[in-house]
């Protein structure tokens, strides 16, 4: 108890109040440690056209991402954008032989809409835990696509070649797909800080009872954020099929953890009130690199995902660490 | 008198961070005695029931039982050392049947029954679910529960609060039984009756003192009272108060903002009426748990009423959300500010918040920016620690749950104790914006547990006991002693000095208020 440490911040104190103000700054740091990493175990892979690759490949990451940052900031989470995204794409792939694409485009993100607003009425009105919630919706919805499936047995399946330019082409070692995606963070970035609905998320998130008092009826923004969660992963679906090429039963299933992943990486608290989506861009971005990283390393599949594994862990406990007041 | 009391602790204190909960409680209980405990609300008593029971470790003092030191760390120590407690909240574990609870406490059977025969039950089925039985029976099996450990000393919270009159009479009977066998009963009430019916001496508390232990004898109940009031030191008049009440100054006839009728919510609001005028701010007085929770509960549409109906502005109104009352122009502010504050979030997102909930597009923010500054620059809220609420100091974070009513322009207010454990000088503050709002022609329902804010911002003051209006008075005649007898459901003191000249009319009598 010297007065020096009474009057003066301690650092570390300092530092967690920084990085706490400013949760991208050690994100940012820790993706370009990672890309330099990869860079000096083979010199020269970081070039134009791997940057346009891992764009290419966070981008679908980083839309489903954006469903469980929206709904984790009010204290939820959305586990059935895997499957909903899938459904959208292989919707929209098996429509696309009978309809215009457009049209497809259309019919493809109506299921994805449902199923959220399924989410929201089951969490909002009936109160049921989202994990449970959207965890049930999978499942029907997988039932569902694959009788849904038999039913189109026999139309085949194609990709427009608008998607496809969405989803791989590169303008001047730009990828296309940023055509997309900036416009829709911007609208997530401002629309979390600048509207009411984004401050009800993180009031609803922070404390319910709270908004409650001062008027918010949480059911209808649950329901509401829930559809609108369907509605993002659809896209994400339709752009991811366009990179991949191949709709399939089980397309963007794979991304459900790693998208969960993201949004933890990028600061957003899964009890609620706290992040945003600036960060989760970030973590996508990260875990699109790590992937790359083991991939190089030639670690075989089994240990890869164990690494992968640990090092989501390591970094969202380091980053709670720093951030959470001591 | 140490020898032979059962039990005595002395220079008990306790201190919860920078505010002392006890500074020098002391409480002595002689065999076969029934000992009451009382204080006004905060002096202390609950503290002192926790040090007892173990549940609490005091900062100092000394606990003896049966002459012997005691070190009680624990309930179960507690209860070991021969004193047992029955709270206010029933304790049985509400998802196991009633065998099973008693299982749970290692609590003999047989002497339960017959305990819980002589308390007036005679059909208990042990394999109920306790969460099915009804308040009143829990109470009694909380009771009998205690007397089958046999304890020396047995301390009653409340006991009698939720009971009917039949079972009160039983349980009053049982303690005064248990006493002649050379036990004490700990007896904590707000009712005098039972008090002067039941209990030898009374140990009074105030700000956490033991201020003076008194035998129960006829007219006691003054002395009580004057004991609990002491000589308190003047807060001073808050600025802007009139001399002159707004009901003198409202024409006659005008409709009130809000008029309750009959309203009864929940186990504790029974029959509750009253007006609260336009430009008026109306004092709610009552002591813990006499349905004042619920009456807020339902004027803020957190609550729905069981009896009564509400008219704001002589219209009818029945609220299904606190939405609802907004909407009506009625706004709570808690007295927990966890009750009402986004921790993690900006002072002005919390400033901002009620805006947020009826409008979900793009926020215009030069708007926002001038209401929010507006309503921060009139409560002085000290900004300096930027960005969460939760690194504000207390005053200024209740200073956001009103600022957040004023940036919307509020109609009425009702403020549960808003200045519970904040300093005094925004307390002072927040009783001159009370008065400015009132001035501007709002209305706000003030409930306090601290007596003299009646004088300092109130123009009237109702008091509520058991769920019930018991006394309606001005500002003028409300002093301390004149509302802590009212709180206690003592008939008012007829004394020179509180015959009002000039008190209005509708002011004399809550009885008359209601619609006959």
């Amino acid at each position: 108890m010297s007065t020096g440490t009474a009057v003066a911040i301690p650092i570390g104190r300092r530092l967690r109040r920084f990085l706490r103000d400013q949760p991208l700054v050690p994100l940012i740091v820790l993706l370009v440690g990672l890309v330099i990493v990869l860079e000096v175990l083979r010199p020269g892979i970081v070039n134009e056209r791997w940057i346009a690759n891992t764009i290419k490949f966070a981008i679908p990451l980083a839309i489903l991402a954006s469903c469980q940052t929206l709904t984790m900031l009010t204290g939820g989470i959305d586990l059935s954008v895997g499957i909903v995204a899938t459904v959208s794409a292989f919707v929209m792939a098996t429509q696309v032989t009978t309809h215009d694409p457009a049209i497809a485009i259309a019919i493809s993100l109506l299921p994805a809409i449902l199923i959220g607003l399924a989410n929201g009425i089951g969490a909002g009105v009936f109160r049921v835990h989202p994990l449970i919630m959207t965890l049930g919706l999978s499942l029907i919805a997988t039932g569902g696509l694959q009788v849904y499936q038999r039913t189109v047995l026999a139309t085949g399946s194609a990709i427009p070649d608008s998607l496809a330019w969405l989803g791989t082409g590169r303008t001047n070692g730009v990828p296309n797909s940023l055509v997309l995606f900036v416009p829709l963070a911007a609208v997530i970035i401002l629309g979390l800080r600048r509207t009411g609905f984004g401050r009800l998320l993180y009031a609803i998130g922070d404390n319910e009872n709270a908004a409650r008092l001062s008027g918010v009826r949480a059911w209808q923004v649950i329901v509401v954020l829930y559809a609108l969660s369907g509605l993002l992963a659809g896209i994400a679906g339709l752009v991811y099929v366009g990179l991949i090429k191949a709709p399939s039963l089980s397309l963007a299933v794979p991304l459900l953890l790693p998208s969960v992943a993201a949004a933890v990486i990028g600061g957003t608290s899964i009890f609620g009130g706290r992040g945003g989506y600036g960060g989760t861009i970030v973590g996508a971005l990260i875990l699109t690199v790590l992937t790359t990283l083991l991939t190089v390393l030639q670690v075989p599949e089994g240990a890869r995902r164990i690494l992968f594994g640990f090092i989501i862990l390591a970094v969202t406990a380091a980053h709670v660490r720093i951030t959470e007041d001591s | 008198m140490t020898s032979e009391s059962l039990l005595d602790a002395s220079g008990v204190c306790k201190s919860y961070g920078p505010v002392a909960a006890l500074r020098d409680a002391s409480l002595t209980v002689g065999p076969g005695e029934v000992h009451a405990l009382v204080g006004a609300n905060g002096a202390g008593k609950s503290t002192l029931v926790k040090i007892l029971t173990g549940a609490v470790r005091p900062d100092s003092g000394r606990i003896l039982i049966r002459g012997r030191d005691r070190k009680v760390h624990s309930p179960a120590e507690a209860r070991r050392s021969g004193l047992v407690s029955v709270y206010q909240e029933p304790a049985l574990i509400p998802d196991l049947d009633v065998a099973d609870n008693l299982r749970l406490t290692g609590t003999p059977v047989d002497p339960f029954m017959k305990w819980v025969r002589a308390l007036g039950i005679d059909k208990l089925d042990l394999f109920e679910t306790a969460r099915d039985l009804p308040l009143a029976v829990l109470r009694i099996l909380d009771l009998a529960r205690a007397l089958a450990i046999e304890p020396d000393v047995l301390l009653l919270d409340e006991m009698t609060a939720a009971l009917p009159a039949n079972l009160a009479e039983k349980v009053l009977d049982v303690v005064r039984r248990q006493c002649e066998t050379g036990r004490s009963v700990i007896f904590i009430s707000h009712r005098f009756l039972e008090i002067s019916a039941l209990c030898d001496r009374a140990t009074v508390l105030r700000d956490g003192e033991t201020v003076g232990v008194v035998d129960v004898e006829a007219g006691v109940e003054e002395q009580i009272v004057e004991l609990m009031l002491g000589t308190r030191t003047e807060l001073g008049r808050a600025a802007g108060k009139p001399q002159q009440s707004a009901g003198d100054r409202r024409p006659e006839g005008e409709t009130p903002r809000l008029r309750i009728s009959n309203l009864g919510a929940g186990t504790k609001l029974e029959d509750v009426s009253f007006d609260l005028q336009v430009g008026e701010v109306l004092g709610v007085i009552a002591l813990e748990g006499q349905g004042q929770d619920e009456l807020f509960g339902v004027l803020s549409g957190s609550r729905r009423a069981l009896t009564g109906k509400i008219e704001v502005d002589g219209t009818e109104a029945r609220f299904r959300h606190p939405a609802d009352a907004i909407r009506a122009g009625l706004v709570y502010v808690p007295s927990n500010r966890v009750d009402a504050l986004l921790m993690q979030r900006s002072v002005r997102e919390n400033i901002a918040l009620p805006f947020c909930a009826g409008a979900w597009g793009p926020i215009d923010m030069a708007k926002e920016n001038v209401r929010v500054d507006g309503a921060i620059e009139r409560l002085q809220i000290d900004t300096r620690a930027q960005g969460e609420v939760q690194r504000l100091s207390g005053g200024n974070q209740q200073k956001v749950t009103i600022a957040r009513w004023i940036a919307t322009g509020v109609q009425t207010l009702l403020c549960f104790d808003p200045t519970r454990g904040i300093d005094i000088r925004t307390k002072r503050e927040i009783y001159s914006l009370l008065r400015e709002l009132a001035a501007q022609g709002s209305s706000v329902l003030l409930y306090t547990s601290e007596l003299e804010e009646v004088q300092l911002v109130c123009d009237r003051a109702v008091v509520i006991f058991g769920g019930r209006v018991v006394d309606v008075l001005p500002a003028d005649i409300a002093n301390e002693p004149t509302l802590m007898r009212a709180a206690y459901g003592l008939p008012r003191e007829v004394s020179s000095d509180a015959i009002p000249g000039s008190a209005p009319a509708h002011g004399a009598s809550g009885i008359e208020l209601g619609p006959a």
